[in-house]
């Protein structure tokens, strides 16, 4: 059913046609104009903001640029990609800090939008950029909004200024105008006033919104939108930025399946840049939001950036160059399998990262059958064998794997797939880190100025750390672990984490030459090379 | 906020039914109508092609009739499943679920106060031990609605086992009724999905669970439908909740989500007060959606 698939899928759809054609006719380019309405809808993208999109990309397709090029169907998905951006607002913006301390921003937003998570996450993510942020509990509407908050920033390690008990006690204009003063005077440098949710109809309430600005003068204020809003998405936001004049946008809930349309819309209607994007539900599901990679998101060419970002940030540089050493010089062993496997964990969710990898849209299913305790499984194998069997698996007769086995809970057929795969693994990353070139899938195909500039940064920065190649295989492994067996648990389970090695062997390679790949891998596999 | 009118659906049909006769920019409004309703470009184009045979059938040219028709048309296909609560076990366990930030627990509050207003003892169990003070959230609204309410006995408590205390409790004191409060989470979380599949699991040693109440947000998208299937394959859900209808969101997804699952709206709520909170009955609700 259309429905179902988002945004990306639907768009790959509708482009997987036309890259097949050397020349377009305009009624391929109204049927893929057609084609990208309703996408654009289906993803909840407003009505007015999808008609002055369309239109757009149109004009574009037929005009000279497309038919001057080599290849035309490129072209328009260059367009597209180009128009996406320019509605996205272009360069990716930072907060804007004052240039007297403190700099105070403000949220806003209707309500279950997540301000009040959204505050203790921007407090976390400035107190790691040496600022020091107060929480200020302005939201005194919410029945224990203010413990809330109090608990967030609790977790957040930052100040909370909550002089009011709130559940419908104390005036929020005045505890905003208060932190202020008491900001000032205890020397934070930053200040985030978390509001009450509002809806844009209520003017008493939007009147107190303009109020609280007024009385903090705010150097940024932030429309804080899930991005699971529909159509209303545009008066919602209409409605704020006649209230309170926001400053910038933060996409919230990324996380869920809903992730093209509210972005779109707000940022084409209000003219004002999305600055933050959040995540998932821990405190450092955060991030600055970047036109560009979201742009590519939509069109499907993965966010490859934020997931180098994120690897690197993880990955201790040394360490994977060590590791790259190991597998030139076939000295990778379990013990270093299991460190890299650790580091990964540390980098977040292994799904995200996935998530964000080109043509990744085609695995969505089997990514959210993926369940990532297998990773947990095949550590626990690991951590069951003794330090000389980790360096030479050689040691591994019946005896120690059953001790193994029993060790680590699971079953000997799961620690021999586990040692066969983790040979036939080691076996290919020695080619790789040889000068093998590891493709990304996906990447290959799609030309395009804005992309090609990015497609060079890539290699060189996995040339300068071959420790990229394996990380992605283990993805790939743990992927295709959880495309076997849905979370269920006993031998299965088993297997399926000892299996997720091989196949990672496999899809690493990019050709599923190694390993034994199931059908449905295969499947996956040509889906992935398709893009 | 002089824009107000022009948010709602009605504004957006009032210029088209004011017109003398039918014309294609009629149905054009229409079609625009109903998208910006969020009811989504599957349901409009059958419900504009739909209209269109109609209008063509009675060979009518008055916008009036069209105006009747659309209503109509709606009105049947809202009312084609049973809003009724089945509340009949003792004690009747219902359960909330919904992604995050929907209303599950301004909901509960409303609800357990509507239970109270038909002289119903009502438990209240804080199982959505994940968000920072979701418990005393919760607290608070079920001392509003005077209910009483089980606490999980330490932070980060398995919400089933908070659960199965709510049932144990309502078993033991005679109360009629036992909402469970759950953890807002994304139906992409297949983690957290399972969990409630344990819950219902856990409830259900002890008392069959009566109602499964999805809480859906107007002002979500097309996206509610890949919510509710998620929801119903994990939590077999019985029926929505549709909230934060007091917005300017026409909630339109939701005739979809009806239809394609299978599973009646049977509550909204339309504000914050406690007793913003009734049954959905599918006239009057036609009626505030196209005025």
């Amino acid at each position: 059913m259309a429905t179902f698939g988002n945004l990306s899928d639907r768009l790959a759809d509708t482009f997987r046609n036309l890259r097949t054609k050397g020349k377009l006719s305009p009624a391929d380019v109204d049927g893929t104009v057609r084609e990208i309405r309703r996408a654009l809808l289906d993803a909840d993208v407003a009505l007015d903001v999808v008609k002055d999109f369309t239109g757009k990309v149109r004009e574009r397709a037929l005009g000279d640029e497309v038919n001057k090029a080599l290849n035309p169907a490129q072209q328009v998905v260059q367009i597209v990609n180009e128009e996406l951006i320019a509605i996205l607002g272009g360069e990716a913006r930072r907060i804007n800090f004052a240039k007297k301390a403190p700099t105070v921003i403000m949220l806003a937003g209707l309500q279950g939008a997540g301000k009040t998570t959204l505050a203790g996450k921007l407090a976390k993510w400035l107190a790691k950029d040496n600022h020091t942020p107060l929480l200020v509990a302005a939201d005194l509407q919410r029945p224990n909004a203010v413990q809330q908050l109090q608990v967030v920033g609790g977790q957040a390690g930052v100040a909370v200024y909550a002089p009011e008990p709130g559940n419908g006690v104390g005036n929020p204009v005045k505890v905003a105008k208060d932190s202020i003063k008491w900001a000032i005077d205890k020397q934070y440098d930053v200040v985030i006033v978390d509001t009450a949710g509002r809806l844009g109809v209520d003017a008493d309430m939007m009147k107190q919104a303009a109020d609280i600005r007024k009385a903090v003068d705010p150097d940024e204020v932030l429309f804080v939108i899930d991005a699971m809003i529909g159509q209303d998405a545009v008066a919602t936001a209409k409605a704020f930025q006649a209230g309170v004049d926001f400053t910038g946008v933060v996409l919230t809930k990324l996380d869920g399946d809903a992730r093209g349309g509210a972005a779109l819309s707000v940022a084409s209607v209000t003219g004002r840049p999305i600055i933050f994007a959040s995540t998932g539900e821990s405190l450092d599901d955060f991030e600055p939001f970047y036109p560009d990679r979201m742009a590519s998101r939509i069109l499907d060419l993965g966010d490859i950036l934020t997931l180098i970002e994120q690897a690197q940030g993880a990955f201790d540089e040394e360490e994977a160059k060590k590791v790259a050493e190991k597998f030139r010089t076939d000295s990778f062993t379990l013990e270093d399998f299991l460190g890299q496997m650790q580091q990964l964990r540390g980098a977040g969710s292994l799904k995200k990262m996935i998530g964000m990898l080109p043509g990744a849209g085609a695995m969505r299913e089997q990514l959210d059958n993926f369940d990532e305790r297998e990773i947990v499984r095949t550590e626990a194998i690991i951590q069951s064998m003794t330090k000389a069997e980790r360096q030479n698996p050689k040691l591994l007769n019946g005896s120690r794997r059953v001790r193994i086995a029993r060790g680590s809970g699971m079953t000997v057929t799961d620690v021999n797939q586990l040692v066969q795969r983790f040979e036939q693994a080691a076996k290919m990353m020695k080619t790789v880190a040889r000068g093998g070139v590891p493709q990304i899938p996906g990447m290959g195909p799609i030309p395009g100025a804005g992309f090609a500039g990015r497609g060079k940064v890539q290699p060189k920065k996995k040339g300068s750390k071959s420790g990229n190649p394996a990380k992605r295989a283990v993805e790939n492994a743990a992927l295709a672990s959880g495309e076997k067996l849905p979370g269920a648990a006993g031998a299965g389970s088993g297997g399926g984490s000892g299996f997720g090695l091989g196949s990672g062997s496999g899809a690493g390679a990019d050709a599923g030459a190694a390993g034994g790949p199931s059908e449905k891998e295969l499947e996956s596999l040509q889906k992935f090379l398709r893009r | 906020m002089a824009e107000r009118n022009s948010w709602s659906l009605s504004g957006a049909l009032r210029g088209m039914f004011a017109k003398k006769t039918i014309d294609d920019e009629t149905w054009d409004d229409l079609e625009t109508a109903l998208i910006t309703g969020d009811f989504g470009i599957d349901v409009t184009d059958q419900i504009v092609g739909d209209l269109r045979t109609k209008v063509s059938r009675y060979n009518t040219t008055d916008p009036k009739d069209l105006q009747r028709m659309l209503r109509e048309t709606l009105e049947e296909r809202f009312s084609k499943l049973d809003p009724t609560l089945k509340l009949t076990e003792r004690p009747a366990v219902v359960l909330v679920v919904g992604v995050n930030g929907v209303g599950k627990t301004t909901t509960i509050g409303k609800f357990a106060k509507f239970l109270g207003n038909y002289n119903r003892t009502v438990v209240v169990g804080a199982a959505d031990t994940f968000r920072a003070a979701a418990v005393e959230q919760v607290a608070t609204w079920a001392e509003r609605a005077g209910a009483h309410i089980v606490r999980p006995q330490q932070e980060g408590q398995d919400p089933a086992s908070v659960a199965f205390q709510t049932v144990e409790y309502a078993k033991r004191n005679n109360i009629e009724i036992a909402i469970i409060d759950t953890a807002g989470r994304l139906q992409t979380k297949g983690g957290l999905m399972d969990e409630l599949t344990k819950i219902r699991r856990v409830i259900e040693k002890q008392a069959p669970v009566a109602e499964v109440l999805l809480v859906l947000d107007a002002t979500t998208g097309q996206n509610g439908l890949l919510q509710a299937e998620a929801f119903i394959e994990h939590a077999g859900v019985t029926g929505l909740v549709l909230t934060k209808l007091d917005g300017s969101a026409k909630a339109g997804f939701v005739l979809a989500v009806q239809e394609r699952t299978g599973i009646p709206i049977k509550l909204i709520g339309q504000g914050e007060g406690i007793n913003d909170l009734t049954g959905f009955t599918p006239h009057v609700f036609v009626q505030n959606l196209i005025g």
